[in-house]
């Protein structure tokens, strides 16, 4: 194998060489590292933020879908969403994410995270706090021998005729390129959630689906990318789960009938359209309401902070869209290894769909969690074994880089790629906002809004191509602004070539399931946006019926 | 959002500078990190978890608040009242270990009749 070398080409930038480059840095993204680099593998792994606080897991908690391995167990947890996921699940995929998720958590134990003991004594491990998990695995990553870049976007891959082999980005901190030569690629970079300011998900913006389809990869199940969470108004704290404690009311007091943290989300969007909705978890009983402290401290922070009580007081709530984050779409996996079509190219977590595990229902919580760990390891140990095949071809490759929009002052560039006048990625983010965050538009479906907003976007994206403006000092924002513009066209055009109600698509004007739509969704393209479904699905024969 | 940077419990150990996932702190020419793009805070309190000294403040609004008080908020413990809680710091041990979410995904599994 490899050796990870280092030098400077010039001062402060960075090449360096390695069998496996991971480009993110969260549970995905470390278990994938820690994977290649048990394997053998040199291993580089490059966050956008910092590994350890990045993403949606480290600043909060989550449920981890594992189960003991007894039949019947297993055959619940299995069915269990089947129904609700519109029947787009694998059984294959969901008892190996099984068998990972039991063996990963254990092997988690091992590592010294402190797992609760249940009432009969036992060890509990179905549930992780994330500041925990996270600074454990960053340790984890360090001792392994992996290469940490700390505020180090991905900006491009780089390939030549063979596949993918390596990326460079920008190092925030100086301002200097980046260059990752590798013999594979791991994207683990995450969802997109559009910097709706749900918890930890300002560094979720799609950045690893458009260099993905900028090496020709395709997505998946982008129709199903319309998460919204409940969290307080005024904060970012978004801790769905707890609210199933909740009653929701008008602003006079009054109940709101069938608003629920569940099934009556879209209640609670439906009036959030007119006025406001308010909260208060009086269904919870004192017993309840200490758990829920021990369980997630973080949940609290903007009650205590603020001085209101939430279990006895109102208080003003919002939906923030989670998009793919809580979704299940993304990058198209087309084996086990979870390999894209394109050589060298891996996904996981939320950057990979989840729908083998989750159809098209919310993978939040305790799926993500088991998928992240689940695809990372794969993703990581297939990553290492395909560099290692390649063996000394590795160095000796011509790679270009893959990036279909100009940057001001990229990496290497002499000047500004961008012309004079072109919108900076600030009002891109907020054009793509406004077609992607209205409830109307993304969460009530129809053919005409979405033919009209995927229309203006695809105006945004001429725009995009020609340039985003930035100040020079954050020239990653513009990838940025291009990434959630290229995620929404994608969620855009799917959600149009599934005229049915599946999973949490809902098209008001195809309010049933369809038993001929019964295939999952490809798409793709970065001028051109196509969607085609699946060839040869391999999908449970499941009795569907309406509704 | 990160609101306040004590300068009297601030050790100029730029941890936070380090670890903000967004980038929000600059470490200034005396030492002491600075707030360098407040706009960038993504209000996830990572950086209060991560500041051995209880120096940061991260308000619950997702936007700018109104000026704070550095010694009432000190007064009711929040300042580092949330290291305390996930149990960081010289002894004190991981609220992990204390985790209730078993407890309450069994109630949860009965209510939603699962």
């Amino acid at each position: 194998m490899g050796n990870l070398n280092s030098y400077n080409n010039k001062a402060a930038s960075l090449t360096l060489e390695a069998d496996v480059l991971v480009i993110g840095g969260g549970p995905a993204g470390t278990w994938a590292a820690l994977a290649a680099a048990a394997k053998g593998a040199s291993v580089v792994l490059a966050d956008k933020g910092y590994c350890g606080t990045s993403g949606a897991t480290a600043p909060s908690g989550t449920g981890v879908w594992y189960v003991e391995p007894s039949a019947d167990k297993r055959e619940e947890a299995m069915k269990s969403r089947e129904a609700l996921g519109g029947y787009l699940a694998d059984r294959g995929w969901m008892k190996r994410v099984l068998d990972r998720t039991y063996a990963n958590m254990n092997d988690l134990a091992l590592a010294g995270y402190p797992f609760p003991l249940d009432e009969s004594g036992n060890r509990y491990l179905r549930s992780l706090q994330g500041p925990e998990y996270m600074k454990l695995m960053r340790k984890r990553v360090h001792k392994a021998g992996v290469r940490i870049l700390d505020h180090c976007p991905a900006l491009e891959l780089l390939a030549d005729d063979n596949g993918v082999g390596g990326a460079s980005g920008i190092q925030i901190k100086n301002g200097e390129p980046w260059t990752v030569k590798s013999g594979a690629v791991v994207i683990a970079s995450g969802g997109c959630a559009f910097l709706s300011g749900a918890l930890g998900t300002h560094v979720l913006t799609g950045d690893g689906y458009l260099m993905a389809a900028e090496a020709g990869a395709s997505l998946s199940g982008m129709e199903f990318s319309n998460a919204y969470a409940i969290s307080p108004a005024f904060s970012t704290v978004t801790k769905t789960a707890f609210y199933t404690w909740a009653s929701f009311y008008y602003e006079d007091g009054t109940v709101i009938e069938g608003a629920g943290s569940q099934k009556g989300r879209s209640v609670i969007a439906r009036t959030l359209l007119t006025q406001p909705v308010y909260a208060c978890l009086d269904q919870a009983t004192e017993e309840m309401r200490l758990w829920m402290r021990k369980a997630q401290p973080n949940f609290f922070l903007p009650f205590d902070r603020v001085g209101i009580d939430p279990f006895t007081q109102k208080f003003p709530v919002t939906l923030r869209l989670e998009g793919t984050v809580r979704g299940t779409g993304g990058i198209h996996l087309i084996d086990e290894n979870c390999a894209t079509a394109v050589p060298g190219l891996y996904a996981a977590g939320d950057a990979a769909t989840r729908q083998f595990i989750c159809g098209g229902f919310t993978g939040g919580g305790s799926h993500n969690a088991a998928w992240a760990m689940s695809s990372g390891s794969w993703s990581g140990e297939a990553a290492a074994s395909y560099s290692a095949k390649l063996g000394f071809r590795r160095n000796a490759r011509e790679l270009q880089g893959l990036r279909t929009t100009p940057v001001e002052k990229a990496a290497g560039a002499r000047e500004s790629q961008v012309k004079a006048g072109a919108p900076s990625a600030q009002e891109v983010i907020a054009a793509v906002k406004r077609e992607v965050d209205p409830y109307e538009i993304n969460l009530f479906r129809s053919d005409a809004r979405l033919k009209q907003s995927l229309g203006r976007l695809d105006q945004i994206w001429r725009e995009v191509r020609s340039g985003v403006a930035t100040s020079g000092a954050d020239v990653w924002k513009a990838r940025e602004a291009a990434s959630m513009a290229a995620t929404a066209r994608w969620m855009y055009a799917s959600a149009l070539a599934r005229p049915e109600t599946r999973g949490m698509h809902k098209r008001t004007d195809y309010p049933d399931i369809d038993p001929n739509q019964h295939y999952r969704l490809l798409a793709g393209g970065i001028d051109d946006v196509w969607v085609k479904p699946e060839p040869q699905p391999a999908l449970p024969a499941a009795e569907v019926h309406a509704g | 959002m990160i609101e306040i940077v004590s300068e009297t419990r601030c050790i100029s150990c730029n941890q936070c500078v380090k670890v903000c996932p967004t980038n929000v702190f600059d470490r200034s020419e005396s030492g002491l990190p600075i707030i360098a793009r407040q706009d960038d805070c993504q209000t996830c309190f990572m950086c209060e978890l991560y500041c051995p000294t209880d120096a940061l403040f991260v308000s619950p609004h997702d936007r700018p608040a109104a000026t704070l008080d550095e010694e009432e908020l000190a007064g009711i413990g929040l300042l580092g009242g949330y290291r305390e809680q996930v149990g960081w710091g010289k002894g004190r041990s991981p609220g992990a270990a204390r985790d209730a979410t078993y407890l309450m995904f069994k109630e949860m599994q009965k209510k939603a009749g699962h």
